[in-house]
């Protein structure tokens, strides 16, 4: 086992707050999106786009790339963004976000670069990474496929087929990742339908489960990078905090969708500049 | 002439056929390899092979995801299903992302006459036509579904293909029919009237137009295989010629060939058209032909419908 350098970490961390910030702006400029699990999802998607996936921005359909499938579609803020960041389109289409005519839809579309499937609705992703990863075996191609699902979308009955499918083709070439992050739109998972003993159930359909600080980026990266070859399909069960990084929005059920008001607005951009500098030192020093 | 090879074993004979010289044609079913008739497929080419077990909203995921990734997938299993449990994966994996999944419904419209409503599909051409992108083919008899098969492999759109389950007659003489999706097939000529079937309701359409004959009347027969992209030249030019239009599908008589053929012609030239079909009711019981002649979707029915 390997862990990523501190260097590495520290510029994933600035990186991450920095898509937080956009991803916030764009919600706030557009009055629409899905805020909650956005923000939960920033540093699972930051460590595979920044250190994990081997990718081209400049050549998204390049052939032995990793894959990413963001199932829970609603999430598609903290994409963009990351999509931005990296350099897959340019930053000024976010502007467009949500907009009469806009290239980026409220769900994913493969319109956008950098897209593999249009989604939005749940419970798709799984099945359709199931599909790339056996491909990748077929060909014996070494590249690998990520899905991003949502806790709530668990509810699926289509992701248990999936999963099934998954162990039975061997797809250690497959990772699943689950932002627990607990709330779901009605209020608590637990309470709407439960998901618990998670761990327990994926590993019984025979997947190796990893549980990690969903929003600890260093947690998350080194997690991705050691996972080996044996078998079986991963699943990281990222627990997370809906709403993360924003104080008054965390763990809070209506900030599944909220829009921030103008206050709420300059308060959320003021806490994650306040990290944005803390990290943009911290990786001087 | 009739033949014993049933249109879903001329399909899969011709895959296996085809996919031994590419390996990039994968076969994808649900428990389904003995209905489809996908032994020899999973014999010989086990490593082109996904079996999913019964799931069949995983096998079309399934087989978006291997599309993605360079394949050409053939998603295989009783039609009945797929239009239905899987059809949110049909609408979003597959149309909506462009994937150009190939999937083949077997045992199509009443093909499982004595199992039930369960196991009927008469709603699927209505449903898949109101998903952009989607093509639709019902081809006739072996000789043409071949040559679909042929022209399915490169395709570049995703294709819902619905054929029987029993050996049907052949409406072509030769293996060197001509064939091309999106583009009708004029059978017959004749002023009188048109009547138009896709599938197997075409060789009931061509019979009758013989008795019709015989009678006097003078029938344009059209086989509409591809309901999606439609041929929309055809029946206007059906329309201005002959006045009348009878359609003839093995379908509910809501959203499927007669309403794509009223949805032209009431827009651009206005005639009657009689649409024979499955009338809005479970269908009764029974082998598919005793079905067929209850409704009316026969020989005998189509002569009395272009007689009255």
């Amino acid at each position: 086992m390997s862990n990523v350098t501190e260097a590495v970490i520290n510029r994933l961390q600035l990186q991450s707050e920095q898509i937080r910030k956009r991803l916030v702006e764009i919600v706030y400029a557009s009055k629409s999106g899905h805020i909650g699990g956005s923000l939960s999802s920033v540093e699972i998607e930051t460590a595979l786009y920044f250190h994990v996936m081997n990718i081209d921005p400049k050549n998204p359909k390049k052939e032995d790339r990793d894959r990413f499938i963001l199932s829970k579609g609603h999430s598609v803020e903290a994409l963009y963004s990351v999509l931005a960041a990296a350099g897959f389109i340019d930053d000024s289409l976010l502007e467009t976000y949500g907009k009469f005519k806009s290239l980026l839809a409220g769900h994913p579309t493969k319109k956008t670069p950098g897209v593999e499937l249009n989604s939005g609705a749940l419970g798709h992703g799984l099945a359709v990474g199931v599909g790339m990863a056996i491909a990748a075996k077929m060909d014996k191609k070494s590249y690998k496929t990520y899905v991003l699902m949502g806790d709530g979308e668990q509810g699926e009955g289509s992701i248990y087929e999936a999963a099934m499918s998954a162990s039975h083709y061997k797809l250690d070439n497959l990772v699943a990742i689950i932002d627990r992050n607990c709330l779901q739109i009605s209020g608590k998972t637990e309470d709407v339908m439960a998901l618990e003993p998670m761990r327990q159930r994926w590993e019984a359909f025979g997947w190796e489960v990893f549980d990690v600080d969903g929003n600890d980026i260093a947690d998350v990266t080194n997690t991705f990078v050691n996972m080996a070859p044996n078998n079986k399909p991963k699943l990281m069960i990222a627990h997370t905090t809906k709403g993360c990084g924003i104080s008054f929005m965390e763990k809070v059920a209506k900030w599944h969708h909220g829009i921030p008001n103008d206050e709420q607005y300059a308060e959320a951009i003021a806490e994650i500049e306040e990290r944005i500098q803390e990290y943009a030192n911290a990786s001087i020093r | 002439m009739t033949n014993t090879i049933p249109c879903r074993k001329m399909f899969t004979d011709t895959l296996v056929e085809l996919a031994k010289q590419d390996k990039d044609i994968i076969a994808v079913t649900t428990d389904a390899r003995g209905s489809v008739t996908l032994d020899t497929f999973a014999n010989e080419l086990p490593a082109q092979f996904v079996e999913l077990g019964i799931a069949e909203q995983n096998a079309v995921g399934v087989a978006a995801g291997l599309v993605s990734a360079g394949k050409k997938a053939f998603v295989c299993g009783p039609a009945c299903f797929y239009v239905a449990r899987s059809l949110e994966q049909v609408k979003v994996d597959v149309a909506y992302s462009a994937n150009p999944v190939k999937i083949l419904g077997v045992s199509g419209g009443v093909s499982y006459g004595a199992l039930g409503f369960s196991h009927h599909s008469l709603h699927d051409i209505a449903v898949l036509r109101t998903f952009p992108g989607m093509h639709i083919v019902l081809p006739c008899d072996i000789y043409q579904t071949k040559k679909l098969v042929e022209e399915l492999i490169d395709y570049p759109y995703p294709v819902y293909i619905r054929v029987g389950r029993n050996a049907v007659p052949n409406v072509y003489e030769s293996k060197n029919v001509e064939f091309k999706i999106g583009k009708a097939n004029q059978l017959t000529d004749g002023d009188d009237l048109t009547i138009i079937g896709t599938g197997e309701t075409v060789y009931h359409c061509l019979e009758a137009s013989k008795i019709l004959k015989e009678k006097g009347i003078n029938a344009r027969v059209i086989d509409m295989h591809t309901l999606k992209p439609f041929d929309k030249e055809i029946v206007e030019k059906a329309a201005a010629e002959t006045g009348r239009i009878i359609t003839v599908e093995e379908h509910s008589i809501f959203g499927g060939l007669g309403s794509a053929v009223t949805e032209i012609v009431s827009q651009t030239h206005p005639v009657p058209v009689k649409i024979l079909g499955i009338p809005d009711e479970f269908a009764i019981h029974g082998k598919p032909l005793e079905i067929f002649h209850h409704y009316g979707i026969d020989t005998d029915g189509i002569v009395n419908a272009a007689l009255t």
